[in-house]
C-alpha cells in the first residue's frame, strides 16, 4: 500500500520539459530514495509533491486519495535551498512556522521545547538566528520540518552542511522516524546514505523516471555476476584454470592470502566456480560482489544517455 | 485564512517592535510638532522686541507722520548728520536709521532704512504705508478742493473679500483658499510619502525571503498568494499604526507646547497652525491689518476649517491609501520577487516611481488650481489618483468625478494584484536568472 502515488505527471518550463510522465509509488513506511543528476527534475517532482508548483498534467494520491491543499499538513518538507529569518529569534521563529503548518501554539512550544533539548539548542531560543552556526540552523530547520508529525516526510539533501557527528545523529533520528511509522522521501547525491538508508530507490534523469524499486531487487538486477575469492596456493594455477565460463578480473596479494576477483559467465553456478577451485588452492572465502549504487546510479545514467 | 492571520501578525509585529519604527514614531510627531510650533513661537518672540527706529528727515516735512505701534518707535530726529548717525550706530541702541529724502514725493527710492539687522516685511510695510497715505493726502491738498478731510473719510473703503463656494444643494459654504490649499498639500504629501516608504518596505520584505531562503519552507504549508498578501495587509496596518501615533502625539505635543508658551491662545492647534501658513504662505497678508480686518480675517479661516468635512477628508484618506498602497505595494512586491538583490532592483522599481513622482508634481498644480483638467486627469488616473484626489478634495469634488476615480483606483489594484500574484509565484522560486521583461511576461502565462 503506498502512501503517496504520481502517475504520469508532466510539468513543462519554458525552454524545456522537467517532467516527462514521471510515475512514481512511495510505499507506506518505507524510505524512499529520489535520486538523479543535477537538473533531473528531482526538485520540481518535490514541489509537486508538496504544491508548491502544480503539474501541467498527471495525477496526484495521497493515501489512496486525490491529494488536496489540506494535505500538506501531513507532510513535512525540508528544501534543498531553505534559511530561516536572520533577524528574528530562534523560538519565536519556530513557533510561526509551526503555526503556520496548523500546530496550535501552546502545542507548538511544548514540542520544540522537547527537541531543542533534544539537540541540545534549547539555551539559543532567545537568541536571533544570525547568531546560530550554520548546523545548528539546519537542526533547527530539521524540527521545524518534523515538529507537526506528518506522515509523510520530504527530506532534500538534508546532510549537506553537517559534520558527520551531526549526520550521524540525523540519520538516526531519520531512522526513528521510520521506525514511528512514518514515510521518507529523501533525496540526495550522496549515494552511501543511500544505501544506508533506504529501501526503495527511484532515479530520474532529464526528467524521465528510469528505474524504481527496492534497493535490493534494483542491485541483483544490476549485479555483474563477479564473485571475489580469498584463497592461499599458486596464483599461476589459478589463473590456468581459466575457460570460457570464467574470467580473471585480478589476483591482488592481501596479508597472507590473494583475492582474485573473478566474473562468472553464462550463468554458470557458482559451485562449479568452487568444484575447479578446491582442488587446486585452499579457500578462504567467497563473496558476491553487489554493485554499489554509485556504480548504477553511473551506470543508468550514462546507458540512458546512449540512447538518446 | 487562519494563516493569513499568523502571517499578517508576524509582518506586524516585528515591524513594529523594530527600533526604526519606534524611533520614526518619536521624531514623526517632534518635527511636525516643530514645524507648526516654531514659526508661531519666533512671530511672538519677534514681536515682543521694541524696536526704535530714528528718523532723519531733512526737510521736517514727515515729523510723527509714521504713528508708533506697541513694539515699533520712532524717534524724529530731524536735519542731523547722517553720516555721524550711522558712525555711532552701535552706541545709540536703535534699531535702525529712517533716512528720508526731501525728494520722496516724486523719487519712490528715496526712503532707505538702515539696519544691522534684516527689518521684517511688517516693519517695511508699516513705513511705506503711512509714508505713502500722508504724501498722496499732501499731494490731494495742493487741489485745494473744499472739504477734502470729510471727502476722504467718505472715500476711504475697505474690502474684505470673503470667498464662498456654492454648493449643488444651495448650502453656501465659507471658504479660505489658503486653508485648503494648506490641507490638500500636507495630505497629499503624506500619502506619496506613504506610498512609496511602505511600497519599498513591502519589496525588501519579499527580497527577504527570497534572499535568505525561507520562502520555499513557507510556501510548502501556505500559497504564495497568502503569503505575498499576508505580508502587504501587514505592512498597510504598519504603516496606519504609523500614522495614528503620528496624529495623536502630535496633537497632544502641539496642545502642550500651545499651553507652555502661547496661553492667550484659544485655538485648537490645527487651526492655530493653519493660520500660521497662511500668513507665511502670503506675505502681502503679514501687513498690520486693522483689528476688524484681522477678526474678519480669522473668523474667515476658522469658518472654513469647520467647513473642511474632516470626515469627508479622512474617510477619503483612508480610501486612496488603501487603494493606492495596495495597487503599488503589489507592484513592489512582484519586484522584489522578481530579483535577486538590492542593485537589480533598479530597472524595475523606476517605471514604479514614475507615476508616483509625477503625482507629486502635479499636486502643487493641483492645489493652486484644482479645477484645471491636468489636476482632473490625474485625480482620475489610478497611479497618480491617491496623491493628486487627496489635494483636490478640500475644495469640493464633483461626486460623480470621484466615483469614477474610486472605481478605476480598485479595478487597478484588482489587477494589479493579480498579475504581481502571477510574477510573484514564480519570481520566489528563480534564482540566479538575468531577469529580463520579456521573461516577467513569460511567467504571467505560467
Amino acid at each position: 500500500m503506498e502512501i503517496f502515488k504520481a502517475t504520469n505527471v508532466v510539468k513543462r518550463f519554458a525552454h524545456h520539459l522537467a517532467l516527462d510522465r514521471v510515475s512514481i509509488a512511495v510505499p507506506r513506511g518505507s524510505i524512499y530514495g529520489l535520486l538523479g543528476p543535477n537538473g533531473a527534475g528531482k526538485t520540481t517532482l518535490l514541489r509537486i509533491i508538496n504544491q508548491i508548483t502544480a503539474p501541467d498534467d498527471g495525477e496526484l494520491f495521497f493515501k489512496g486519495h486525490k491529494l488536496l491543499p489540506a494535505n500538506i499538513f501531513n507532510i513535512g518538507y525540508l528544501p534543498e535551498e531553505r534559511g530561516l529569518y536572520k533577524k528574528m529569534k530562534v523560538g519565536e521563529q519556530a513557533i510561526y512556522l509551526a503555526q503556520l503548518k496548523g500546530l496550535p501554539k501552546k502545542e507548538a512550544i511544548k514540542g520544540l521545547r522537547f527537541w531543542f533539548e533534544k539537540f541540545e539548542i534549547i539555551s539559543w531560543w532567545n537568541r536571533k538566528v544570525e547568531e546560530l552556526s550554520k548546523g545548528m540552523q539546519q537542526k533547527l530547520q530539521f524540527v521545524v520540518t518534523i515538529l507537526h508529525k506528518p506522515d509523510l516526510l520530504i527530506f532534500d539533501e538534508p546532510f549537506s552542511g553537517f559534520d558527520p557527528i551531526n549526520v550521524d545523529l540525523l540519520k538516526n533520528e531519520i531512522i526513528t522516524l521510520k521506525e514511528e511509522g512514518a514515510t521518507i522521501i529523501f533525496s540526495t547525491h550522496n549515494m552511501e546514505s543511500v544505501e544506508e538508508l533506504c529501501d526503495h530507490i527511484a532515479l530520474i534523469d532529464n526528467g524521465i523516471k528510469l528505474v524504481e524499486g527496492e534497493i535490493n531487487n534494483i542491485q541483483k538486477e544490476y549485479k555483474s555476476n563477479i564473485y571475489q575469492v580469498g584463497f592461499q596456493g599458486d596464483e599461476d594455477k589459478v589463473r590456468t584454470l581459466l575457460n570460457d565460463r570464467f574470467e580473471i578480473l585480478s589476483i591482488t596479494k592481501k596479508d597472507d592470502h590473494l583475492l582474485a576477483r573473478i566474473k562468472i559467465l553464462d550463468h554458470t553456478p557458482t559451485n562449479d566456480l568452487l568444484n575447479a577451485l578446491i582442488p587446486k588452492v585452499s579457500i578462504l572465502s567467497l563473496n558476491e560482489e553487489l554493485p554499489g549504487m554509485r556504480d548504477i546510479f553511473i551506470g543508468i545514467v550514462k546507458e540512458a544517455k546512449k540512447k538518446v | 485564512m487562519k494563516k493569513i492571520l499568523i502571517i499578517i501578525a508576524r509582518e506586524y509585529i516585528t515591524r513594529v517592535r523594530k527600533r526604526s519604527f519606534i524611533i520614526m514614531s518619536i521624531i514623526g510627531p517632534l518635527l511636525f510638532a516643530a514645524m507648526m510650533i516654531i514659526p508661531a513661537w519666533l512671530a511672538q518672540v519677534e514681536d515682543t522686541d521694541i524696536k526704535r527706529i530714528a528718523v532723519v528727515d531733512s526737510s521736517y516735512l514727515f515729523q510723527n507722520v509714521i504713528p508708533e505701534t506697541e513694539y515699533l518707535k520712532f524717534d524724529y530726529l530731524g536735519n542731523v548728520s547722517l553720516s555721524s548717525l550711522k558712525e555711532n550706530f552701535s552706541d545709540l541702541g536703535y534699531f535702525g536709521i529712517l533716512f528720508i529724502a526731501p525728494v520722496v514725493t516724486y523719487d519712490p527710492n528715496a526712503v532707505i532704512l538702515y539696519s544691522d539687522k534684516q527689518p521684517n516685511l511688517a516693519t517695511r510695510m508699516h513705513i511705506s504705508k503711512y509714508l505713502e497715505e500722508y504724501i498722496r493726502d499732501e499731494k490731494l491738498k495742493t487741489y485745494n478742493i473744499e472739504n477734502l478731510d470729510e471727502i476722504l473719510k467718505s472715500v476711504k473703503t475697505q474690502i474684505n473679500v470673503r470667498t464662498i463656494k456654492l454648493t449643488p444643494g444651495g448650502i453656501e459654504k465659507e471658504s479660505n483658499t489658503g486653508i485648503m490649499m494648506a490641507v490638500g498639500y500636507v495630505s497629499g504629501f503624506l500619502m506619496y510619502m506613504f506610498l512609496l516608504f511602505l511600497g519599498t518596505q513591502v519589496m525588501r520584505g519579499v527580497m527577504e525571503e527570497k534572499t535568505s531562503r525561507i520562502v520555499e519552507i513557507i510556501i510548502s504549508s501556505v500559497k504564495p498568494f497568502q503569503l505575498m498578501m499576508g505580508k502587504i495587509v501587514g505592512i498597510a496596518f504598519v504603516g496606519l499604526t504609523q500614522l495614528l501615533i503620528w496624529i495623536v502625539s502630535t496633537f497632544i505635543l502641539v496642545s502642550v507646547a500651545q499651553t507652555l508658551f502661547f496661553p492667550e491662545f484659544r485655538l485648537t492647534p490645527t487651526e492655530q497652525v493653519i493660520s500660521q501658513d497662511v500668513m507665511s504662505a502670503s506675505p502681502v497678508e503679514d501687513q498690520p491689518m486693522d483689528t476688524s480686518q484681522e477678526i474678519e480675517e480669522l473668523k474667515s479661516a476658522l469658518g472654513t476649517l469647520k467647513n473642511i468635512d474632516f470626515l469627508v477628508m479622512i474617510g477619503s484618506f483612508l480610501f486612496y491609501f488603501l487603494g493606492g498602497y495596495f495597487l503599488y505595494a503589489s507592484l513592489f512586491a512582484a519586484v522584489g520577487s522578481a530579483v535577486d538583490s538590492e542593485t537589480d532592483t533598479q530597472q524595475f522599481v523606476f517605471p514604479i516611481l514614475i507615476p508616483l513622482i509625477l503625482g507629486l508634481i502635479v499636486l502643487v498644480n493641483a492645489i493652486n488650481n484644482p479645477g484645471s483638467s491636468v489636476a482632473y486627469w490625474f485625480s482620475i488616473i489610478p497611479l497618480t489618483s491617491p496623491v493628486v484626489m487627496m489635494a483636490r478634495i478640500p475644495f469640493g469634488v464633483p461626486i460623480p468625478e470621484v466615483v469614477l476615480s474610486a472605481f478605476l483606483l480598485i479595478l487597478f489594484f484588482l489587477a494589479s494584484t493579480w498579475l504581481a500574484g502571477k510574477i510573484y509565484r514564480t519570481g520566489i522560486l528563480m534564482y540566479g536568472k538575468k531577469i529580463t521583461y520579456k521573461e516577467l511576461w513569460k511567467w504571467l502565462k505560467y
